[in-house]
């Protein structure tokens, strides 16, 4: 029992990493990026590339997917996405999904297509009992670094300078720069950190997950429902649904397996029925 | 050649344009086409790209003259969605005039062309999708790859002989996988066992953690899996990290699972797997030994699996169809030709039933063990020509 709380927490942890940059570039930016599963993927394949061919250290491979991912993602904010923040929704939603398109081919051009595996260093390997738990290593180390992570981002974009610039930007662009806030510079750091994170969430599900070319558009769904139930306005959010539909799809599939994998949608549907903001937000002034 | 035709049409001498469209016609004829329909793109890519490289080894080694026709091998990538299969079927049925299609790559694209062969009589070898059915939906369906439940049942035997009482099947929730646990049940209750829980997962199911966990509290003796060969990669990952074989849990399956391709990135966690299948690179035999070496060749950084050896096979039976007819593209003439063909693969023996046009042959109970460096399905026991159980 204690078991599948822990691994859902875990995967719920993961989804969370993985879809916390979305959140920021949804909420925060309000610009609508599908293509937000292809910087995971890049940090995913980069830590295969690293490890499998090159045989670097998996530690190494965390920081490396993050900063590969971010400065990815600055140079596309600042070649293709900064042209789209006026655009309308759907012309936001057509250009990042002919982006996963891109993506995909790119990938499976390049590395072919079938599933890459990793292999974690033996004492991330195994498990050890817990009060009756049976716990994974590598899921304990996710849900730790997964953690601290929220911890920082929360505490970056609630306490500090930057923080309420990045928020200013968004309520109110125009007044924000007459502020003298760099306006260009605070949303090309938001996005590259978003991408960033979804790089260093793609390194660490690379081996829970399956890393194949076709990964943005299969975790599209659970990033999309992630924030839909978590709405886009906190971080927290996102952050309880992640652990919600981590938990409830883990314990579904375990405890009712013939329809565990719906699960997830009908929480989703649930949610959106009785709160269609979203679980947790705060009231928006725009 | 139509172009030239036109020109030659313009130039004013009607003798040239005669000439130049008999020339058309007289070549028609000399050309078999083979429409070899794969998976190219997509998550089920690397099935078609084994076919592929099996079917034009095939070709390079045996040259592309049958019967004074030469053979043309049209590639087309279907994506592995069965929309596509059709309309590409049909293309190649209308347009370009195909003798064979080959291919398919799922039990659903193989389902999707049997009306359009069933009308214009045209023969499909299968050379990969595995749901028993595929054969019975049409009389011009051939399949040289194999059934699920041809795999499945001498594993339950396998497991029956060995001790194992209780059972729990995991597999994917799909045509393929429904047919593998229940052979699997049927046959292991007829031998005394009893499955506890049949677990089906979603295809598209990215954690199978909490399923495996259930299948490891329930406590059987034995764990079958069964998953399309490019998800094997991630649930065997899955499989060591719960270290269910650790707990006394036999885990056993079809060798899809431990895909030769893939079997090497899977790390020595998956050595002493035991799995049921028709074809491991290591089958010792001279054909195979070549097979393999040329392939290899061929095709740098990749391993024939049992993909690879069916695009293989399925280049053998068209061409001896066709060496029997005696070049004759008729479909019912060849699809007849083929039926009851008997013949030594890189696999083993293997033949066509002649009664559901589906494969016969030997399948082999396989451990996963290092050899010269490389994981392999080294072979230690074998079940011999193995007809489909669920065929009347």
């Amino acid at each position: 029992m204690l078991t599948i709380l822990f691994d859902g927490v875990a995967y719920g942890m993961l989804l969370f990493v993985l879809s916390v940059g979305l959140c920021v570039t949804l909420g925060l930016m309000n610009f609508i990026n599908l293509a937000h599963g292809a910087f995971a993927m890049a940090g995913g394949y980069l830590t295969v590339v690293m490890m499998n061919w090159y045989g670097i250290s998996f530690y190494w491979c965390l920081p490396a997917a993050f900063i590969v991912s971010a400065v990815l993602g600055v140079v596309l904010e600042r070649t293709l996405y900064s042209r789209l923040y006026d655009k309308t929704h759907l012309d936001q939603v057509l250009f990042s999904i002919g982006l996963i398109f891109v993506a995909t081919a790119a990938v499976d051009y390049a590395m072919g297509a079938s599933q890459q595996i990793i292999n974690l260093p033996d004492h991330l390997n195994g498990r050890f009992e817990f009060l009756g738990a049976s716990i994974g290593v590598y899921r304990l180390f996710v849900i730790v670094i997964c953690g601290l992570l929220t911890v920082g981002l929360q505490f970056v974009i609630g306490r500090t300078r930057f923080g309420s610039r990045l928020r200013a930007s968004v309520d109110d662009g125009r007044v924000a720069r007459g502020l003298g806030i760099d306006v260009t510079f605070i949303f090309a750091l938001t996005f590259a950190f978003g991408s960033g994170l979804a790089g260093l969430g793609g390194a660490l599900g690379a081996s829970i997950l399956s890393m194949d070319p076709t990964f943005p558009l299969k975790y599209m769904i659970y990033f999309l429902i992630v924030i839909a139930v978590g709405g886009t306005t906190t971080i927290t959010g996102p952050f309880f649904a992640s652990i919600l539909l981590g938990v409830a799809d883990v314990a579904g599939k375990y405890f009712v397996p013939s329809i565990g994998g719906f699960i997830i949608y009908s929480i989703m549907v649930l949610v959106l029925i009785f709160r269609p903001e979203g679980l947790f937000t705060r009231s928006v002034r725009r | 050649m139509q172009r030239r035709t036109v020109v030659a049409g313009l130039a004013g001498s009607a003798f040239a344009a005669a000439f130049a469209g008999g020339v058309q016609v007289a070549a028609a004829q000399e050309v078999v086409k083979i429409g070899l329909i794969a998976t190219l793109t997509g998550p089920q890519a690397a099935s078609g790209r084994q076919k592929v490289a099996g079917a034009r080894l095939f070709m390079a080694q045996h040259g592309n003259k049958v019967a004074g026709k030469t053979i043309e091998l049209i590639v087309k990538d279907d994506t592995g969605v069965a929309d596509q299969t059709r309309r590409i079927a049909q293309e190649l049925i209308v347009n370009d005039k195909v003798t064979f299609l080959a291919g398919f790559s799922l039990t659903p694209l193989a389902l999707a062309v049997a009306p359009i062969i069933t009308q214009a009589k045209v023969p499909a070898i299968i050379m990969t999708a595995g749901t028993s059915v595929i054969t019975e939906r049409s009389p011009y369906f051939v399949r040289v790859s194999f059934t699920l439940p041809q795999q499945t049942v001498p594993l339950a035997e396998w497991a029956a002989k060995n001790g194992v009482k209780t059972a729990v099947s995991l597999v994917s929730d799909y045509g393929p996988g429904i047919d593998t646990q229940d052979a699997f049940k049927k046959r292991l209750e007829e031998r005394g066992g009893k499955v506890i829980e049949q677990i089906k997962a979603p295809l598209a199911n990215p954690e199978f953690a909490p399923f495996l966990q259930r299948a490891k509290d329930l406590k059987p003796d034995a764990l079958l899996l069964f998953v399309p060969a490019p998800t094997a990669g991630s649930l065997m990952r899955q499989v060591v990290d719960r270290d269910l074989s650790g707990s006394g849990i036999k885990v056993i399956g079809t060798g899809d699972i431990t895909d030769d391709d893939q079997l090497n990135s899977m790390g020595d966690a998956v050595l002493g797997l035991i799995t049921s299948h028709f074809y491991s690179a290591a089958h010792d035999s001279a054909l195979n030994k070549k097979f393999v070496a040329e392939f290899k060749q061929a095709n740098p950084g990749m391993r024939p699996n049992f993909i690879g050896v069916s695009g293989y096979d399925g280049m053998y039976a068209m061409y001896e169809a066709l060496k029997k007819t005696g070049g004759k593209t008729d479909g019912t003439a060849l699809v007849e030709a083929m039926k009851g063909m008997s013949w030594e693969s890189p696999r083993g023996m293997m033949s066509i039933d002649p009664a559901t046009r589906d494969v016969v042959q030997d399948v082999y109970i396989r451990k996963v063990e290092k050899k010269d460096g490389e994981l392999y399905n080294i072979e230690f026991d074998v079940v011999k020509a193995v007809k489909d159980p669920l065929h009347k």
